[in-house]
Parts: structure tokens; C-alpha cells; sequence
């Protein structure tokens, strides 16, 4: 047992004093630095307002886009956004309410898109007959729009805007 | 076989007994204390007999059970029939008691085997409950595909849908199948109040019976069966 060898504990309980004493003071010298720079400020504030457990008034929440209106992807590998309500949509391991409409078989009768050929193929490049487990969760990455005001603005452009003119 | 005969006779002189009682004037109560005493007793028998009903009719007596309350009761907390923006809130009974006198016994008894279910603790733990939860799942639907989704009918009326206020694909759907009475409420709306079963080869309400659809129909392939698949597979190296 190395706690049994009296020399080897001393030279521990030195060295662990002298560890302390530096850290103290790297902590110390660094946090009067800190206060001394300005604080990094984000934006927008991420935290909630201060103080932070007042009541505060919570805004209304967005209206969701439900117009049903198919919407330009903004760029070619985009997952469509779904332009419909989906509260209460159960997607859960036991059922699938999105597929109850976008899968292949059900579109006739339903009226929706079908999921693309490309939620076929698994991880290995198989190619199934249907939507693949690692696409089942489709809010995972297709998601619903709402009327919200941007927190910030947004310069995005296009990639039509970029390159040679024709 | 003696002792049954010595039975049947006791039965048989019981019987003979009470009869030459019942029908037989009375020599002691005076008519107006029977008829009235007879009235005021149905009254009382009625009314107690209503009240324990309706007792048995809140939500507060379905929620009693933890089997309701732990399990679909706080499934229908979440939903839109528990809190919504203009504050109309259906409980248990609204949807799963017929608000017609005689359907409303009818299912009473029918309730009995819920009792029996209750006694010998048939889903009286989560596992038991969840798998149950299709078979139940199953009498509901099947009940409220019979009476044509009474209950649901109840509050939502085909007649007082205004479909320019719907969602253009919900106002196309709801007069395509909705109105010619193609389908029934439950036929597509199932799952609204409660999380739902296994839903492997129970098809959406706007597709064929699955007897039209043939051997290529849907349920050949289930992508709930494929990702359980998956997710045992990772579970399990």
C-alpha cells in the first residue's frame, strides 16, 4: 500500500501543498484580469432576462405556417419544410403519423408528397423498399415554419448569386 | 339427487309462500300508504340509483384507479382535448360513456368486466398496461366505428363544420370521405387523446379495406418493425 510508506507521504502532502498555493494564484491573478476586460456581450442574449428568476411576461407564441404551400429550398440539399400543422402528430416508436400520409402506399388516398427514394437507403447503400430506420424520425430534420421575426438578421444568399453570370 | 329434490321443494314452498302474500289484499296498510309509500320509495330508488351513475360517470371516479390515472390520464393532460385557447375541456366520460340512456347501461355492464380487470389487477402495472394497450385500444376503436363515433359527435357535428375556416386539405378530406359518410370520425382520428399502440398493420383511415388492397397492399413492410429491428440490433452487439 503506498499510504503504508511514511517518506512517499510526505513528499505527496508536500508537492499537493505546493500544487494548491500555485493554483490560488493562478486563479486569482486570472480572475482580477477578467474583471478588469469587459465582458463579452452575446447577441441576442441567451440567458433570459435579468434577473433571472423574476416573472417576466412570455411572448405569444409564432403562428406555424399552414397554408399547405410547397416552399423553395434555399439550397439543393434542404430538407423541405412541412408546411402544415403537425400538434399531436404522434411520432413515436410505435407509430408514424407523418407516414400515415408520405409513405409510398398511402399517398393515393392522402394527397401528400411521397418521402424521397433517397430515405430508402441505409447506411450500407442497401437500397429497402420503404423509409430506412435512421430516416423514421422525420422532425429530426424536417421541421415546421412559423411567422417569427428573425433574433437576428440574416444575410444568407443564395449560390445562384455567386460565380459567372450568364 | 335427494338433496337436490329436498331443495327444489324448499325453493318451490318459498315461492308458493311469497306468492299468497303478494297477491293477496292487504289486511293492515291502508291503499294510500302503499301507492303513495310505493311512489316516494321508487323516487328515492330512481334518484339514488341515478346519482351512483353519474357518480360512476366524472372524471374524478375514472382517475380513482391508478391504472387510468397514471397511465391515459396523463396522456390526455398533453393533448389538445385537455387544454386548448377557448377552454372547452372533455374528460373520460365525454368520450368513452354513450350520453343515451340505454347505451349509457348498455356499457355499464359491459363495465363490469372492467371491474373484473380491476379485482385481478389485469393492467394493474405499466408493462401489464402497455401490453394490453393495443387489445383495449382495439374494443374502442371498434366501439366507436359501430355508433358511427357518437361521442365524438357529440361535440363536433358534421353539419356545423365550416370548411372555409379548415385547412384547405382538411376541408378536401373532410368532404371527400367525411361527408358521403364514407368514414366515421375514428377512422382517421385515431390516437387524438391517448399515445398510441402498436400500430403495425392498422392502416390510416383514408386508405381501402384490406381486403381490397390485395397482397401489395402496406402491410407487407412496417418501418416501426424495421427500426425496433435496428434498435435492438444496437442495443445488442
Amino acid at each position: 500500500m503506498r499510504g503504508q510508506d511514511p517518506g512517499g507521504l510526505n513528499t505527496t502532502r508536500r508537492s499537493t501543498v505546493l500544487g494548491a498555493v500555485a493554483a490560488a494564484l493562478v486563479v486569482i491573478s486570472f480572475g482580477a484580469l477578467s474583471q478588469d476586460g469587459a465582458s463579452p456581450k452575446i447577441v441576442p442574449r441567451l440567458t433570459g432576462d435579468e434577473p433571472p428568476m423574476a416573472d417576466h411576461r412570455i411572448p405569444p407564441l409564432d403562428r406555424p405556417v399552414v397554408d399547405d404551400i410547397r416552399r423553395m429550398r434555399n439550397y439543393p440539399e434542404q430538407p423541405p419544410i412541412i408546411p402544415h400543422a403537425i400538434d399531436g402528430y404522434q411520432l413515436t416508436i410505435n407509430t408514424n403519423r407523418c407516414l400515415d400520409c408520405h409513405k409510398r402506399e398511402f399517398t393515393e388516398g392522402s394527397g401528400a408528397p411521397m418521402i424521397s427514394v433517397t430515405h430508402f437507403q441505409d447506411r450500407d447503400g442497401q437500397v429497402l423498399s420503404d423509409v430506412t430506420p435512421r430516416r423514421y424520425f422525420c422532425t429530426a430534420c424536417h421541421v415546421q415554419q412559423t411567422d417569427a421575426r428573425p433574433l437576428v438578421p440574416n444575410t444568407f444568399q443564395d449560390a445562384n448569386a455567386f460565380g459567372r453570370k450568364r | 339427487m335427494r338433496k337436490a329434490k329436498a331443495l327444489l321443494l324448499w325453493v318451490w314452498n318459498w315461492a308458493v309462500w311469497f306468492w299468497r302474500i303478494i297477491s293477496r289484499p292487504s289486511a293492515y296498510l291502508s291503499l294510500g300508504f302503499l301507492t303513495l309509500g310505493g311512489f316516494i320509495c321508487g323516487v328515492l330508488f330512481w334518484g339514488g340509483f341515478n346519482t351512483a351513475l353519474e357518480i360512476t360517470n366524472t372524471e374524478k371516479f375514472c382517475v380513482s384507479c391508478h391504472e387510468m390515472h397514471d397511465n391515459v390520464y396523463q396522456e390526455l393532460t398533453q393533448t389538445v382535448h385537455f387544454s386548448n385557447r377557448s377552454g372547452v375541456r372533455a374528460s373520460c366520460p365525454d368520450c368513452h360513456v354513450p350520453h343515451n340512456w340505454t347505451d349509457k347501461i348498455a356499457r355499464k355492464m359491459q363495465a363490469s368486466k372492467e371491474v373484473w380487470g380491476k379485482i385481478f389487477g389485469t393492467i394493474s402495472t405499466r408493462q401489464k398496461f402497455l401490453e394490453h394497450r393495443l387489445e383495449l385500444a382495439k374494443h374502442e376503436w371498434a366501439r366507436l366505428k359501430a355508433n358511427d363515433s357518437l361521442e365524438c359527435r357529440n361535440c363536433h357535428s358534421a353539419a356545423a363544420m365550416d370548411f372555409t375556416k379548415q385547412t384547405r386539405r382538411a376541408a378536401e378530406i373532410h368532404s371527400r370521405y367525411l361527408i358521403p359518410k364514407e368514414k366515421t370520425c375514428i377512422d382517421c382520428h385515431k390516437g387524438i387523446a391517448h399515445l398510441l399502440p402498436d400500430m403495425t398493420g392498422i392502416e390510416p383511415g383514408w386508405n381501402g379495406a384490406p381486403e381490397l388492397q390485395g397482397k401489395t397492399g402496406a402491410s407487407l413492410y412496417h418501418p416501426e418493425h424495421a427500426l425496433r429491428a435496428f434498435l435492438a440490433s444496437i442495443r445488442s452487439p
